[in-house]
């Protein structure tokens, strides 16, 4: 047993970290609010990553992975957070890409993992419905066979940024009459132009617009669509959500916040004195930084237990569950960090020309909306109930 | 011992409470915070005419003759509603300033305006450098001839882009952080000198950054003795923070009122998911962090008037409690809802903002807690 880094591992670590500084564009550094970003910036990184071959560093070399072992991936997000990237989204690289290396055929690796890699091709991810969240199984959205297509009607919900999606991976019951709700389940891939498709947008709590309703009527899918068995989508389901699990922990990034809640800390005084120095508040980073680091060695296990062979199973839940509360106290304190001016709106201000200087530090003018923002992590990806759920069931055996 | 309401105060919650009911609910106060003003004059007219601007002052001051306790009753439906008008602003902090030191000139001058609902006021006292400290100020008022003149900056100002008047902490003499030096100036907000940029809140409310360049006011725009304010603004402040406990228990009386009507409905799995002892267990723990907030609510209000040690632990041992609370139903109340919560369009959501920021004004918890150790040692 041994945490330290090998010669190799701390070349390799120079190496991509000038990677990074000569080819991650500066004025996306930091930007980290997608209310902020136009889709361009927000693909810019995937697609410089694309023609370096580092998009997905996850996959096997044989789809177009780096090759790259568990250490290796840790520093690259390590890295990345240092300067604070805009990494690829999730929905193309770390979800839909792996179930169709796994389970598509030969025409849909070849058809869709090429746009993945390269950020070419956007995708959004069509699970829950209005009715079926937590109990995801429940889903009521339709996908008829008629000849060569899928006819899919019904309405898909918290479809994140399908405002920008030229693909979607659809769960859709083919089978309304099978004995479980768990069967009859396909996993479909939809041309988001296809007709038939609207999208509306939801406003949430901070102010931003990140997610949709996604209405499909009469949507018709070539049935070529079908990723693996019809009726076997289920599988490719859980799947997918047990490889997001293990991204949705954000240790590299919680780190790189903690460090900036310091900076925050030190600027904003109190009786004089800077903030961090002050009792009281400093245990409290102390004990976020003391949680992210039990995290952070979990996941390490994590990921050398998937090294071993091991796919990432229910532990990934535990990932989940820790990095969603240290992300979320993380906001908290930032908000508790910058005092009263976490209070005015960003952007509300009404009188002219005063686009010139913002109201408070610079680093306050997104801590109210990123808190509020953030409260969605213990809720999407399965709530973080499902999660105690999934470890109930599968680790403790209850 | 009695922790009953009187007659007047029972009738007052309930004339209040279907004001509320009927002309503020979620959307009414959707439509009206995206509106160019704000808030409602109308309403706030309502408020004069329906006596809840005057009563808590003395009748000899030309209010009703309440107190503290009926400033509770009314803050308490007002958050139940999400009420942004500036009632704590107007009635508690400048009201407060003015029957506790105002001469009967400067009384004269402004409670009635406040009871008809003519005068609105917002409280300067906060500055971008300061953190919760009262006493840090750097905004000066200096002696010039029979006049002040003001100069300095004051943050996040609440309810100052409705207000005609302002009430503005300065330092008259004294070092940044002394006690003594600070002095209490009533302002005509459109005095010359003042500059404000106006903002929303995100809770839903509306304030400004006040700049005084050379403001001159005359000498008795001074409310209270010169230099000696420090402890008439501790007792009014902690007046509001008295009210603002009442109006976060509404708040977290509604939220979880709506979490428990959630998740009776809300059905996964093909039951209600209120049917889930994980779920229930939590919506109890809201409910038994919103009743220890009405006791340390009930605590703050009736300690108002006690000497000024006893007032200051109980208001910062609400003000600790009540936050701690808030913040916890609030995030709660979301959780409970999933998806939905973090929607603008289910109300729940604008709960839990304001049962955010109600945290960090006044004083947020570590300020109060290491108020309450220092009085405590």
């Amino acid at each position: 047993m041994n945490l330290e880094f090998t010669p190799e591992e701390n070349a390799f670590r120079e190496e991509v970290r000038t990677f990074i500084e000569e080819n991650h564009p500066k004025h996306l550094e930091g930007m980290g609010n997608r209310e902020d970003m136009s889709p361009e910036d927000m693909t810019a990184w995937h697609k410089i990553l694309g023609k370096k071959g580092w998009s997905a560093p996850a996959w096997p070399v044989e789809y177009g992975g780096t090759g790259w072992d568990a250490t290796q991936r840790y520093i690259w997000s390590e890295e990345n957070a240092r300067v604070g990237t805009f990494m690829p989204l999730p929905f193309g690289v770390s979800m839909v890409g792996p179930v169709i290396y796994t389970f598509g055929n030969e025409e849909q690796k070849k058809q869709h993992l090429p746009g993945i890699l390269s950020g070419d091709v956007w995708w959004c991810q069509g699970y829950s419905e209005p009715g079926a969240g937590s109990d995801l199984a429940s889903l009521k959205t339709t996908a008829v066979r008629d000849g060569d297509h899928y006819v899919i009607n019904g309405q898909k919900t918290w479809t994140t940024l399908a405002q920008h999606a030229d693909w979607g991976f659809f769960l859709c019951r083919t089978d309304p009459d099978a004995a479980k709700p768990q069967q009859g389940i396909s996993f479909i891939l939809v041309d988001m132009k296809t007709p038939g498709i609207e999208v509306k947008p939801i406003k949430l709590i901070d102010g931003g617009y990140e997610v949709n309703e996604t209405w499909l009527t009469d949507v018709r899918v070539p049935v070529e669509n079908l990723v693996g068995v019809e009726n076997q989508g289920w599988t490719y389901a859980k799947f997918l959500l047990a490889h997001e699990r293990s991204g949705i922990a954000g240790v590299a990034r919680s780190k790189r916040g903690v460090e900036k809640l310091r900076e925050i800390a030190a600027s904003e005084t109190q009786n004089g004195a800077p903030l961090i120095k002050d009792f009281d508040f400093a245990r409290k980073v102390s004990q976020l930084e003391i949680d992210l680091a039990a995290l952070e060695i979990t996941e390490l296990r994590t990921l050398a237990g998937e090294q071993a062979g091991k796919g990432p199973g229910p532990e990934s839940s535990i990932l989940k569950i820790k990095g969603t509360e240290i992300q979320q106290r993380l906001t908290e304190l930032t908000l508790e960090a910058v005092g009263s001016y976490g209070t005015p709106m960003y952007g509300s201000i009404a009188d002219i020309g005063s686009n010139e200087y913002p109201i408070g530090p610079d680093y306050a003018q997104h801590s109210a909306a990123t808190y509020f923002n953030m409260r969605k992590t213990s809720i999407y990806g399965g709530s973080n109930e499902i999660q105690r759920n999934i470890i109930t069931k599968m680790i403790l055996g209850l | 011992m009695d922790f009953n309401f009187t007659e007047e105060q029972d009738m007052v919650r309930d004339g209040l409470s279907r004001m509320v009911r009927e002309q503020y609910g979620p959307e009414e106060r959707r439509q009206l915070i995206a509106s160019d003003a704000g808030w409602s004059k109308a309403i706030w007219g309502q408020l004069a005419e329906l006596g809840i601007l005057g009563m808590s002052f003395s009748e000899e001051d030309g209010g009703f003759g309440g107190g503290a306790i009926d400033s509770m009753v009314i803050m308490e439906e007002f958050g139940k509603g999400l009420v942004v008008e500036p009632f704590v602003p107007t009635v508690v902090c400048a009201g407060g300033f003015l029957k506790h030191a105002g001469t009967a000139a400067q009384k004269e001058e402004h409670i009635g305006g406040i009871v008809s609902g003519e005068r609105v006021f917002a409280f300067a006292y906060a500055e971008p450098r300061g953190r919760y400290d009262l006493a840090n100020i750097e905004t000066t008022a200096k002696k010039d001839g029979g006049d002040y003149v003001l100069n300095g900056h004051k943050a996040v100002v609440i309810g100052a882009p409705w207000a005609s008047h302002l009430v503005v902490t300065a330092r008259t003499g004294g070092e940044r952080t002394d006690a003594q030096g600070i002095s209490v100036f009533v302002v005509d907000k459109s005095a010359d000198g003042i500059v404000t940029r106006d903002y929303a809140t995100v809770d839903g409310r509306r304030a400004s950054e006040v700049y005084f360049e050379n403001v001159r006011v005359p000498a008795d725009a001074l409310i209270g003795e010169e230099g000696n304010a420090l402890p008439l603004i501790e007792r009014v402040t902690d007046e509001a923070i008295a009210a603002q406990c009442a109006e976060a228990c509404g708040a977290m009386k509604v939220a979880h009122a709506m979490t428990l009507d959630y998740a009776k409905q809300r059905k996964q799995f093909g039951v209600p998911i209120a049917s889930f002892q994980v779920l229930q267990h939590r919506m109890v723990d809201m409910y038994t962090e919103y009743e220890c907030s009405v006791s340390m609510t009930y605590l703050a209000t009736l300690r108002l008037d006690a000497d000024e040690r006893t007032r200051k632990e109980a208001v910062s041992a609400a003000k600790v409690r009540v936050a701690q609370a808030a913040h916890h139903v609030g995030q709660e109340a979301i959780q409970i809802h999933g998806g939905n919560g973090m929607t603008d369009e289910y109300a729940i959501g604008h709960y839990f903002k304001r049962l955010t920021i109600f945290d960090s004004e006044f004083g947020n918890i570590d300020h109060h807690m290491k108020r309450h150790i220092a009085l405590a040692s």
